[in-house]
């Protein structure tokens, strides 16, 4: 699909999302959780490009809330907090990166899935400083200065996490039509050949995980702002397994894809709960499925055919 | 003329088996140098090692004075030696037109930067390239429907498009429909003399050897069993006995 007519449903989703929280008032929360999710699955597309699948980013989304919910202490304003948080993923994902590129498919996996559950045991074990299984409150929070709270800051959030995702979106965008993303891409086919045209395709995915965890970091940050308490759940391995669902259930295909899977499956969370109470799970589970056996470019393959169709 | 790559005394064993048993030889600049040989003989492995692909147990190579061994496979790159594959080693899921331009970007370096706009620039240069081999019809097709000759084309013409001093090639023609062999060669080989590269290459149709090789050294059991001018190496009745497979006229041959 053309850039230009991404660009355009892009800007028509960011209006659907405020025409929809404007008429609806609680989907304001839902959205804007759908949205931050979707910037953590943006990171796990690209690596996927790389044919790499993470069950472990939820490391660097919890580390980004709980950063948040501790820095409101030190420092209240959330134009600070979230490009700390992100900005301190991103240095954790630098770190942890130069170690786990040099591995691939399972062990990238498993590897990533086991540094989280050590954080995962950290956020649970340190009662003294995270409150356990309890998790910790935000303080206050302001916007430029001005305290957010209520439907204000509802809107806020929700504008900041419109800001990030189109502004990350088209980033990724232009970045994976470039000559790096092109490699990225490559290292799934054929990893070799990259380095016999002088390229280290450690580098190239390093680069793709360290912006995988800042985007997961912004996600986190606007996850705490929004929910306001932070608890170890952000760095279960379900959180990590959600992200790589909603990745697949919206399809790799695009940059759109993300946003619309995380869309589908908040959406689909909050109205399969209220109507089957307990078996959502199982509703997401054959939605799941679904998409792998027929539409494995999930849903925005499903939507790049039917352009195509007509 | 001056001597572009240097091995002495190469040795490497899988298990028992020597692939590289105390190889010598010099390639000079601007030359092309044939390797032949039965299968097995350790050609590959040569080409590996000198590409940094495998590493030797013994010996050094020089490639314009300058120890090379050890070095990783991107080093050697950076200081001028490509080379194509035995199999084709394409991005599979990439345009023929996609895996040149990323060959190009690649040689600029400037790989790790979001330059869309530069984009344009490698993509013409790829398309330019795809040209001269006749790949034109082929450019926007994906890498994976190609015929085993049209990807050999490909897997070549990336090595071109990192512009070395030395490029080289795994059986560049196997593959390729015999009707088309010559001229494709001939178009290589007017690439490779037009950029004024040197070139190695495996090669296992004595008609391509006999036209287009400056010397021919002959693989044998991981040594180099004879080396010189194509017309003397190939109407070698010893060479024509065990690589090219004939029995020459009057009979066989007593081993020297
Ligand atoms: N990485 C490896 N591990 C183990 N054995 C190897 C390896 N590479 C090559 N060999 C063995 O070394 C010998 C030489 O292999 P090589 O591929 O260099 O031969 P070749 O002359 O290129 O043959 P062909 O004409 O069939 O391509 C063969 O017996 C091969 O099985
Ligand atoms: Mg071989």
């Amino acid at each position: 699909m053309s850039r230009r007519a991404e660009t355009l449903l892009a800007l028509a989703g960011a209006a659907l999302v405020v025409g929809l929280a404007y008429a609806v008032p609680w989907l304001r929360f839902v959205l804007t959780i759908a949205l931050a999710k979707g910037l953590a699955v943006l990171g796990i597309l690209l690596l996927l490009r790389a044919g790499q699948v993470s069950f472990g980013h939820a490391l660097y989304l919890a580390l980004a809330a709980y950063a948040v919910a501790f820095g409101t202490a030190v420092v209240p304003e959330a134009l600070l907090l979230v490009p700390a948080a992100g900005l301190l993923a991103g240095l954790v994902g630098l770190v942890i990166g130069l170690f786990v590129v040099r591995y691939r498919e399972i062990f990238f996996g498993m590897l990533n899935l086991a540094l989280s559950m050590v954080f995962y045991s950290v956020l649970e074990k340190f009662y003294a400083i995270t409150h356990g299984a309890d998790g910790i409150r935000l303080g206050p929070v302001t916007f430029l200065g001005l305290p957010l709270a209520g439907e204000t800051a509802e809107w806020t959030v929700l504008g900041l996490a419109l800001v990030l995702v189109l502004g990350f979106g088209a980033l990724v965008r232009v970045a994976l039509a470039s000559p790096w993303g092109e490699a990225l891409a490559g290292i799934k086919t054929r990893e070799t050949r990259l380095d016999f045209m002088g390229v280290s395709p450690r580098r190239v995915l390093l680069i793709a995980y360290v912006a995988s965890a800042v985007m997961a970091g912004c996600g986190g940050a606007l996850i705490a702002l929004t929910t306001r308490h932070v608890t170890p759940a952000l760095a279960y391995w379900t959180t990590s397994g959600e992200l790589v669902f909603i990745a697949i259930l919206g399809g790799a295909g695009s940059v759109l894809g993300p946003f619309l899977g995380a869309a589908a499956y908040e959406l689909t969370r909050v109205y399969a709960a209220a109507l089957v109470a307990n078996a959502w799970q199982a509703v997401l589970g054959i939605v799941l499925l679904c998409v792998i056996v027929f539409a494995p470019g999930g849903l925005w393959g499903l939507i790049a055919r039917r352009r195509r169709a007509a | 003329m001056s001597v572009l790559l240097s091995a002495r005394d190469l040795r490497l064993a899988f298990g028992g088996l020597k692939a590289a048993d105390g190889i010598d030889l010099d390639v000079e600049g601007g030359e092309f140098l044939a390797i032949i040989g039965p299968n097995g003989a350790g050609k590959t492995t040569f080409i590996n090692m000198t590409t940094g692909y495998l590493k030797p147990q013994g010996g050094s190579i020089r490639f314009d004075g300058q120890p090379i061994l050890g070095l990783s496979p991107r080093r050697i790159v950076a200081l001028g030696i490509a080379r194509s594959f035995q199999l084709p080693q394409l991005f599979t899921e990439h345009t023929v037109l996609q895996n040149v331009a990323l060959a190009v970007a690649a040689r600029e370096g400037r790989l790790s930067l979001m330059a869309p706009l530069l984009r344009r620039a490698f993509r013409d240069e790829a398309a330019e390239l795809i040209g001269r081999f006749g790949l034109s019809g082929v450019a926007e097709a994906r890498a994976d429907a190609l015929n085993e000759g049209t990807r050999k084309l490909v897997d070549i013409a990336m090595a071109v498009a990192l512009r070395p001093r030395l490029i080289m090639m795994d059986e560049p023609t196997s593959g390729v429909a015999a009707s088309e062999k010559m001229a494709i060669v001939e178009t290589l080989v007017r690439v490779l003399r037009g950029a004024g590269v040197t070139a190695v290459f495996v090669e296992h149709d004595m008609d391509v050897v006999g036209r287009f090789a400056d010397r021919v050294a002959v693989w044998g059991q991981g040594r180099i069993a004879a080396l010189g001018p194509p017309r003397e190496i190939l109407n070698d009745p010893e060479v024509q006995r065990t690589v090219i497979g004939i029995v020459p006229a009057g009979g066989v041959h007593a081993p020297a």
